[in-house]
């Protein structure tokens, strides 16, 4: 799998309250939670997040809340990918288990721009960056959780166990 | 091979003599939890899915904390959806009305959880109930939902981090001030991923109360659970929730492996406030210019419980709030609101000029019952200060302990209840 956005970038600690706040919590909708994701970290959020965004941010991305309708919020508003320095334990495994794809690299706020090009390669483990030309290799998933993301979500997983 | 309390719990729930961390493990879990925000998405989950399967309706639990009673028609909306779940799968656990109290307050004064157990739960917060010597850890509404499913999750074994408390506590120095003072030193993602365990002299003479505030915390230093064990008072707390069930107690085995350990002096700590809008700015009280407040919250999950209450009243006993300052008493839950009314805490805060608000979770998350607006500042005994948590995105939230923000409700200013 291969995917390929340009960038829009945030600092360290990005937490699930300015990714969703609280208010907007009284709906589970996808398309609503969209409206609001990162309203109050960024107003032009919305209206500069395309079908072709990657979001790159600092250390502890989602930190905070277990609020899913964080990971649904940025998924919903097109963003293909987020790379970070670090990610929030929970916010993590909510990423992985709605299909929202996640990659983790020590210097990827130090490698990468608000604006640059960028390319994840999921089999070959890179990250490109089309604008500089600079490589980050990344560690593959381990292979219980390439099982969850082959089946697309946890829910379809565990559909197959209950099942099987 | 020498094992962390949080290991043997896990290792015992994936039915293996061992587990070192990394270890990416199934377990059986005791107690799946969610709440009126979070439950929607898991139910929500199951429905679209069309699974129509719950592994044991006994280990489901449900509370409606958050925004009721209901406070507008979409929060009413997903609490009946939890009611009309629970009534379809036989669920005992469903809490709302009269019934509820702070999720993590409530969980453990029911005796829902007891030492030895494996609970996770659709709230970060979830990791209070490690002060009773349980692993638990928050996680989001598809994993709980497929934890009520299949009665099983999936974990990856954390690397535990040790906390050793020593030394003299100063006066007002609670469980909270320890907590703030030790995420002040590691950061808030300084256990990201990690067991923090919590141990020393000092952890011993705490309250079960300043326990449960502690361990509620460790998600705030990016941790995966907090951890305590369980002694001669976890026990007398759990004997005296008449539980049927059996506590399983764990200790550390003395060479254990540490990822860290840090000796922590606690002599020298004073009262704690942490500055916005970060749980890690903590300094001392007294280090504070005038900072001027609109708002005093006392409750939460952190610092809701009766001992909690009667810190504050001991400040409040016989004074008045200032006339500029809402000051905003939560109990976190029926039983503790009971409890402060059979010991006149609740007149002392009546006539102080506080507002008692029903159990829930009020306006810690800016969601219900005392939102902030553009520009006012608010101490808080919660355990959160990001930007726009208690309500506008350009308000402010101070985190301290309940002496200290019934002491600044009087004063109208950030102080503690020595200066006032």
């Amino acid at each position: 799998m291969k995917i390929k956005g340009k960038v829009i970038k945030y600092g360290d600690n990005v937490d699930t309250d300015v990714i969703i706040p609280a208010r907007y919590l009284t709906t589970t909708d996808p398309q609503v939670l969209k409206e609001h994701c990162m309203e109050d970290l960024d107003p032009t959020f919305r209206e500069r997040v395309t079908p072709q965004t990657i979001l790159v941010a600092g250390k502890n991305f989602g930190c905070g809340s277990s609020r899913e309708h964080a990971p649904l919020s940025i998924k919903a508003s097109g963003v293909q990918a987020i790379i970070a320095d670090s990610f929030a334990r929970i916010f993590y495994r909510n990423a992985i288990n709605i299909g929202l794809p996640i990659v983790e690299h020590p210097d990827a706020t130090q490698e990468i721009n608000e604006g640059d090009d960028v390319e994840i390669d999921f089999e070959k483990g890179e990250i490109v960056n089309l604008t500089t030309g600079k490589v980050l290799t990344i560690a593959p998933f381990p292979p219980f959780i390439q099982n969850i993301i082959r089946e697309g979500g946890l829910m379809n997983y565990v559909k197959k166990k209950v099942a099987g | 091979m020498a094992m962390t309390i949080t290991e043997k719990i896990i290792a015992v729930h994936a039915e293996k003599e061992r587990v070192q961390p990394g270890d990416l493990v199934e377990v059986k879990v005791d107690l799946a939890l969610a709440n009126d925000i979070t439950a929607p998405l898991s139910i929500r989950e199951m429905q679209k899915h069309g699974i129509e399967q719950v592994a044991d309706p006994q280990k489901v639990v449900l509370v409606a904390d958050h925004n009721t009673p209901a406070k507008d028609i979409a929060s009413a909306q997903n609490v009946k959806l939890m009611r009309e779940f629970a009534e379809k799968f036989g669920i005992p656990h469903f809490f709302e009305g009269g019934r509820v109290g702070i999720e993590h307050v409530l969980l453990p004064e029911l005796g829902l959880v007891i030492p030895g157990d494996l609970v996770v739960g659709a709230d970060s917060h979830t990791c209070t109930y490690g002060a009773l010597g349980a692993f638990s850890t928050g996680m989001g509404s598809t994993d709980i939902a497929a934890a009520w499913i299949t009665g099983t999750t999936w974990l990856k074994v954390p690397p535990s981090m040790k906390f050793v408390y020593r030394g003299e506590r100063k006066p007002f120095v609670t469980g909270k001030d320890l907590i703030l003072f030790t995420i002040g030193k590691i950061g808030v993602d300084g256990a990201r991923y990690c067991a923090m365990e919590f141990c020393g002299p000092v952890i011993s003479e705490l309250s079960m109360d300043e326990r449960f505030t502690m361990a509620n915390m460790a998600i705030e230093a990016g941790a995966k659970n907090g951890i305590m064990e369980a002694d001669q008072k976890t026990l007398e707390y759990v004997a005296q929730t008449g539980t049927k069930r059996k506590p399983r107690i764990y200790s550390s085995d003395p060479d254990a492996e540490w990822k860290e350990v840090l000796e922590i002096e606690v002599s020298s700590i004073e009262p704690q406030v942490a500055l916005p809008h970060l749980p890690e700015n903590a300094r001392s009280v007294y280090s504070l210019p005038r900072i001027e407040i609109h708002q005093a919250v006392i409750g939460s999950c952190t610092n809701g419980r009766i001992e909690d209450l009667r810190m504050a009243a001991s400040v409040l006993k016989g004074k008045k709030v200032h006339p500029r300052v809402r000051a905003l008493i939560f109990p976190g839950s029926p039983k503790v609101l009971l409890q402060a009314e059979k010991e006149g805490l609740l007149e002392i805060f009546l006539e102080a000029g506080a507002v008692i608000a029903p159990p829930s979770c009020g306006p810690c998350l800016g969601g219900h019952l005392g939102v902030l607006a553009e520009g006012e500042r608010c101490i808080s005994t919660t355990n959160r200060n990001f930007v726009g948590r208690m309500g506008h995105v350009k308000s402010e939230v101070y985190l301290a302990n309940p002496y200290v923000v019934a002491s600044s409700a009087i004063a109208g200013y950030i102080t503690a209840p020595d200066k006032i």
